[in-house]
């Protein structure tokens, strides 16, 4: 007889962006950022989402995590290293262009449904552009309650306990499942991938799906008129001593 | 174009982001505010009066008094009909209600928005404020945003506008408050403080942090920051931080003490007016944007800036 095993998945989205080690190139023609030969990793906030969810694993209150990234096919390298890191199984959505995180939302709402997680873990904010947006958009999406920017995530059958890291000190909330949680810094320190299991994600599954094969209109919506490189401050003065700095606050104080 | 400005408040006080935000609207178009609280009627009334305000929308209810996003988000869509625009200061709370709007509306969301260049064309700051984005919208709502330090806040005036209550409760049931640990302080708050101390990794240890910048601080009326360096290693909690993923400010004066200057870092700091570093390395980025630099021992500066002060 074959028994129903009632899988508990965690979903977790990962993006490919620029290193944050890597200081970013405006192209003199106003058109974007240069990313041409430039390393690429896995935004920060999503390794922290990623290493939650493994660890959420490693504590027998999830059984498998799947990472899903949206984007170009060189997008695999972060799949792979979140297989290498502790994922089960990997999807890239595959789209010729960067998407919006309106079309990513709805892109993974609609890879979603096939794997009906009990919890989505994104980052907080991609560290490209700095948007903000994607879990909440999804969770609205979905109907779905969202817990920003976790510096604690306790995952229960039915529930989900996070704290999480607002303007003014911390808040914690407790959301039915399935739900969306979105990571700080603060929530954990990813491992690091250790050349043996880089060698043995070789072998778990890497799905990949068309954007076009979904049926969602993802044209971006926004016009980017331009993109340049912020006005620079001039550097200042040497002072040579502390009561110079202590003239400066004093006439500060006094303008 | 009519606007709704979310207000960020904590059910007695406006926030000074609120302020901004709806500097960051007028510009747009017509401004109205929705206050969503409990036992708020104070905070409408405050809003009420000030510029630029033409009608505030109080929705007090026992069901928004942990003002959760769900909640919030479905509210301020009830409302959203006789609007072109809704604008959220970029707070922990208006970054959580904002896209909540924007997806449900079937618009994209344009973040953080440091500059109104059009009705429709925006400026914002990507890659940590290491390139600026200027961005137009054609969608047939705007969700916005605001870096509130780069608006400055209206004032009050003479009279107050009308306050309509909102009736409907919007209870989804998809989050629950259970707990908040809020940081209270005498200092002013990082977002509106017009004079920052900041500490990095070099001030060793909590006591140590506290005992070098906090008679500073007291002295100067200061607000204090840190670096991420600073809040991993302990020596502050996590509200404090400045930067890319922390607060981002632009105070009359940002002092620098022991912060090496890393981009996500000065992202967000570097708009302060005027910016003071103290450093023993003398090659340490952050004097790139100093407008006044020391390179010399913080231990020895800071009381010794202290003792001058004092003269
Ligand atoms: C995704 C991501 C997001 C990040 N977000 C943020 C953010 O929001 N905010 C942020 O701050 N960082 C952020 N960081 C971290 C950032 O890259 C730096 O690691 C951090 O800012 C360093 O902090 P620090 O300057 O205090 O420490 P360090 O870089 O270690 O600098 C310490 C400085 O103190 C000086 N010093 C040492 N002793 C003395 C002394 N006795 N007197 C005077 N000077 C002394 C040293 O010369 C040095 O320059 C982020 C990093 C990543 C990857
Ligand atoms: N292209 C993408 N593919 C998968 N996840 C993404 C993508 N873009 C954003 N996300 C997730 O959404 C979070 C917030 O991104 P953003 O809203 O762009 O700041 C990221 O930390 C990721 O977890």
């Amino acid at each position: 007889m074959l028994e129903i095993v009632v899988q508990s998945r965690i979903v977790v989205l990962v993006k490919q962006v620029l290193d944050a080690n890597v200081r970013p190139r405006v192209r003199p023609d106003g058109s974007g950022v240069d990313l041409a030969h430039l390393k690429l990793s896995m935004n920060p906030f999503d390794e922290i989402a990623l290493e939650a969810a493994i660890r959420l694993k490693e504590q027998g209150a999830a059984q498998e995590v799947v990472a899903l990234t949206v984007g170009r096919g060189k997008a695999q390298d972060t799949l792979r290293a979140a297989l290498a890191m502790g994922a089960d199984r990997s999807i890239l959505v595959e789209s010729e262009f960067e998407l919006e995180p309106l079309a990513i939302a709805k892109t993974v709402r609609s890879v979603l449904a096939d794997i009906e997680p009990v919890l989505v873990i994104a980052g907080k904010q991609a560290i490209d552009d700095d948007c903000h947006q994607t879990g909440q958009m999804l969770a609205a999406l979905l109907g779905w309650g969202q817990a920003l920017c976790a510096s604690r995530i306790a995952l229960s059958p039915d529930q989900v306990e996070v704290d999480c890291e607002v303007d003014n000190g911390r808040e914690t909330l407790r959301l039915p499942l399935p739900a969306v949680v979105t990571t700080d810094l603060r929530l954990n320190t990813p491992r690091s991938i250790s050349l043996p299991n880089l060698m043995k994600a070789k072998s778990k599954p890497l799905d990949i799906v068309a954007s076009s094969t979904l049926g969602i209109d993802v044209r971006p919506r926004l016009k980017i008129v331009e993109v340049r490189e912020p006005p620079v401050r001039s550097a200042g003065v040497r002072v040579h001593s502390a009561a110079e700095i202590a003239q400066v606050l004093k006439d500060l104080e006094a303008a | 174009m009519k606007i709704l400005v979310m207000a960020e408040h904590n059910g007695t006080t406006v926030e000074s982001q609120t302020l901004a935000a709806i500097a960051a609207g007028v510009q747009i178009g017509s401004v109205e505010v929705l206050v969503a609280g409990h036992a708020c009627s104070a905070v409408a009334e405050r809003i009420a009066g000030l510029e630029g305000v033409e009608r505030v929308w109080l929705a007090d209810a026992p069901a928004f008094a942990s003002q959760l996003a769900e909640n919030v988000a479905a509210l301020a869509l009830e409302l959203m009909p006789r609007f072109d625009a809704f604008v959220a200061p970029a707070t922990s709370r208006g970054k959580a209600v904002a896209p909540r709007v924007a997806a449900i509306l079937d618009v994209m969301q344009i973040s953080d928005i440091v500059a109104v260049d059009g009705p429709r064309v925006f400026k914002r700051p990507i890659y940590a404020g290491n390139a600026i984005q200027t961005v137009e919208s054609e969608e047939p709502k705007l969700v916005l945003t605001v870096r509130t330090s780069a608006f400055r806040p209206l004032g009050e005036r003479a009279h107050v506008c009308e306050i309509v209550p909102v009736a409907t409760v919007h209870e989804l049931g998809l989050s629950e408050l259970i707990g908040s640990d809020v940081v209270k302080s005498d200092r002013p708050e990082l977002a509106s403080a017009k004079i920052i101390v900041s500490g990095g990794r070099a001030l060793r240890d909590a006591e140590t942090f506290s005992r070098t910048l906090a008679p500073l601080a007291d002295r100067l009326g200061a607000a204090i920051g840190a670096s991420r360096a600073a809040v991993d290693a302990g020596y502050i909690s996590n509200e404090y931080q400045v930067g890319q993923t922390g607060k981002i400010v632009a105070p009359e004066i940002y002092l620098a003490v022991g912060i090496s200057g890393a981009i996500q870092h000065l992202a967000g700091m570097k708009e302060s007016r005027v910016i003071i570093a103290i450093n023993s390395d003398a090659d340490a980025p952050i004097f790139q944007v100093a407008d006044y630099g020391l390179v010399g021992d913080l231990f020895e500066a800071i009381p010794e800036i202290l003792k001058q002060l004092a003269a």
